[in-house]
């Protein structure tokens, strides 16, 4: 999924070089292919994210984990973006706020999130994500989309007009189900997660209702079906825990 | 110079009334209506979703009476599961209803009504409010207060939370109820009996003055619907619907909800967006009918708890048949309330009402769904189409305001022609029509204007059509 993932390797083979650099004007030290979302957190330094999530491929599709770097005119995504020795690295800058706050608000203006009727309210990343981020209204027009709610599978449901297209689906399906039912269709803000070749999801041959895409949905999006507002709580200690029997498999 | 565009304030606000008052050439009464601007659009925006974010959605329609969707809503997801829901989430469902009702008659009594009651119809306008109520009968409103709360409070412990709860789902409820609070409701009882078993005496201490009101306050025969029981007792929740005539004589009972359309037709009028549902037998508009606690009283045999059952009886000795003006609503109002505390007391004694099993689940299995109940204003219908996948396709709704549509309108009509003279509009008349429509106790009062006066446009029109007079107080 992301060419520029670097290897994992046997660490006592290969020891990756350990540098440091500033986070914050905090002294750090990291392997080189620890990403700077990582070494924050292990220092104790919260970043916003969204699309990351533990135990899944890195994909930089949310863009609000972004840092400001210095001597580099662009803000860096930190999920996505490797230490180098005395880089220095700023989180909370005016500038980087302002631009995680824009790019929330304009998450919510491209689909529907009402959170009153939302079966997520309540357990929703994207709604934290606006409280934390002090998001209280949206500059920008709404566009209101009318994407329709495909519930031809059994037990799930998938309802567009709540997607933020974090790709989490599509990366668990692929990386950790190995089913890879999940896809993107079409591009920009009107992309669309599709099932198999784009077809309504109870009728896909290759999904095993393995229900992992709906555990790791970040917003109402994906749910059970039956499931009433404010209803849904997701369980997601069982991915580390796969990743981690999966490598320990393939080392044997 | 262009035209000039008038922008009448009613069309800016939603949910407010607005009374038109036609004169003649004399200068009387000619015509009256009542125009309501809800519920636009509501059964379209809900196309497309799943059915089971029904009772969640369809809560929001409403603030006082958001349980009283959910459950017409849970039970017609119900229907389209084909499930019955165990009975733990049945009686859990009743203890919610009850608490809605508690809560939602208190605040149309003791905030809305009583400074009308208790002060006076022609008290000064600026002293008939909650606040001149609390200088006048501070214990009353401190009972009110009490009295709202405890209703509140068993819908949150029941549901989880106080307004919007979220909690019924199709084929039964989200969340069971915990011994402590079945507990704690019990200690909340005696409290609420007493308060209640207080007020009715002073309310009918008072109604001695309300004589004139009474008399033309929607007082002219009509027919009733309300839910009862097997036995004929009042059923808020599950029971199947009777419609009686202006004598007190059954023309239809036991009428499933589902066939509720071989009974209740729906016409619609120009002037405002509300339906006009009618009895289909006697066709529009001469099939009007009433709902609400009066009417409610007024079709079942009793209510089914001792206490509530003697204060009924009461009740129903004030006219022979049925008790016809729509004062008594009021009265039917504090009835019902001691009907809840009493039905309240006989589920937490039951030991199922704590049980474990409270959601039967299913695939939807039906096409369509009718979930009707009792909301405290009157008989709610919910009736929903799906496609194969669950997904909502068409919705009805008729809410009890719909259902009292025709008698409102006939209401106001009355009170115009008692209290409006030759284009006088005396005070005391504008706060009658407020009061008459406040009898029905429409879902537009509310809660936002439950302190001061219903945002009220009354319009005088000549013969030819054109504006005379515009009253506005909001
Ligand atoms: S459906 Fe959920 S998990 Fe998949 S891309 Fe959309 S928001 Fe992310
Ligand atoms: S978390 Fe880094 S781009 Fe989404």
């Amino acid at each position: 999924m992301s060419p520029e993932f670097p290897k994992k390797v046997r660490s006592d083979l290969n020891p990756s070089r350990v540098l440091t650099f500033r986070i914050d004007g905090r002294d750090v030290s990291a392997r080189a292919d620890e990403s700077i979302l990582i070494v924050a957190r292990q220092n104790g330094i919260a970043i916003p994210t969204l699309c990351h999530l533990d135990g899944l491929s890195e994909r930089g599709a949310c863009r609000l984990c972004i840092v400001e770097i210095k001597g580099s005119a662009r803000l860096q995504p930190a999920c996505v973006t490797y230490p180098r020795q005395d880089m220095e690295v700023v989180t909370t800058s005016e500038r980087v706020v302002a631009y995680r706050r824009k790019i929330l608000e304009l998450l919510f203006t491209e689909r529907n999130h009402v959170c009153s009727v939302c079966v997520s309210n309540g357990h929703c990343e994207l709604q934290d994500l606006a409280v934390e981020l002090g998001v209280s209204h949206v500059r920008y027009p709404y566009l209101y989309p009318g994407y329709p709610v495909d519930a031809s599978h059994e037990r799930f449901c998938v309802d567009h007009n709540r997607c933020v297209l974090c790709l989490r689906c599509v990366r668990v399906c692929d990386e950790i189900e190995g089913a890879h039912t999940w896809d993107v269709m079409g591009r920009g803000i009107t992309s669309q997660v599709i099932i198999d070749l784009n077809q309504p999801w109870g009728t896909s041959e290759t999904c095993t209702s393995c229900g992992k895409c709906v555990q790791v949905c970040p917003t109402g999006a994906l749910t059970e079906k039956g499931r009433s507002v404010a209803e849904i709580s997701r369980r997601r200690r069982f991915l580390p825990y796969l990743q981690m029997m999966r490598e320990r498999r393939d080392e044997r | 110079m262009g035209d000039r565009i008038t922008i009448e304030p009613v069309t800016r606000i939603e949910g407010h009334g607005i009374i038109t008052i036609d004169l003649d050439d004399e200068g009387g009464v000619r015509d009256a209506r009542f125009q309501v601007t809800q519920f636009r659009g509501f059964e379209k925006l809900t196309e497309g979703r799943p059915f089971y974010e029904m009772p969640a959605i369809t809560e929001r329609i409403c603030g006082i009476c958001p349980v009283s969707h959910a459950l017409a809503s849970g039970r017609a997801g119900d229907a389209i599961l084909g499930v019955h829901p165990p009975e733990t989430a049945v009686l859990l469902r009743r203890l919610c209803n009850c608490g809605a009702f508690i809560q939602s008659h208190a605040l149309s009594f003791f905030y809305l009504s009583a400074p009308d009651l208790l002060l006076g119809m022609d008290a000064d306008p600026a002293r008939r409010n909650i606040v001149g109520l609390v200088a006048a009968h501070p214990d009353l409103v401190r009972d009110g207060i009490r009295l709202r709360q405890f209703g509140q409070q068993v819908i949150e412990m029941v549901g989880g939370r106080r307004i919007h709860p979220a909690w019924v789902v199709p084929g039964g409820v989200d969340a069971a109820l915990s011994g402590e609070h079945r507990e704690a409701i019990r200690r909340m009882l005696p409290e609420a009996l007493a308060i209640i078993t207080r007020t009715l005496a002073l309310f009918k201490q008072a109604l001695g003055d309300f004589s004139a009101e009474i008399e033309t306050f929607a007082r002219f025969p009509s027919l009733y619907m309300g839910m009862v029981d097997g036995d004929g007792k009042l059923d808020h929740v599950q029971g199947r619907l009777r419609i009686i005539d202006a004598t007190g004589g059954i023309v239809a009972d036991a009428i499933d909800p589902v066939d509720y359309r071989q009974h209740i037709g729906e016409a619609a009028e120009p002037w405002s967006y509300l339906k006009f549902p009618y009895y289909r037998p006697l066709g529009y508009p001469d099939g009007l009918y009433r709902v609400g606690p009066a009417a409610r009283l007024n079709v079942c045999n009793g209510c089914g708890t001792p206490l509530a059952d003697r204060e009924w009886a009461e009740f129903r000795s004030l006219e022979r048949g049925p008790v016809s003006s729509s004062f008594h609503n009021h009265y039917a109002r504090l009835i019902e309330i001691l009907y809840g505390i009493e039905t309240i007391g006989e589920l937490v004694a039951q030991p199922a009402l704590t049980g474990a099993r409270i959601r039967a689940l299913a695939q939807p299995n039906f096409p369509e769904g009718v979930g009707c109940v009792e909301a405290p204003r009157g008989t709610l219908i919910h009736h929903y189409r799906v496609d194969d996948n669950g997904l909502m396709t068409w919705a009805n709704l008729i809410v009890a305001t719909g259902h009292n549509n025709l008698a409102m309108n006939r209401g106001v009509l009355q009170v115009a022609h008692r209290f409006i003279t030759a284009a006088e509009v005396p005070e005391g008349a504008l706060n009658r029509l407020e009061a008459v429509i406040r009898a029905f106790d429409p879902c537009l009062s509310c809660s936002t204007h439950a302190i001061g006066r219903m945002p009220l446009v009354v319009r005088l029109r000549r013969p030819d059509g054109s504006i005379l007079r515009e009253i506005s107080r909001s």
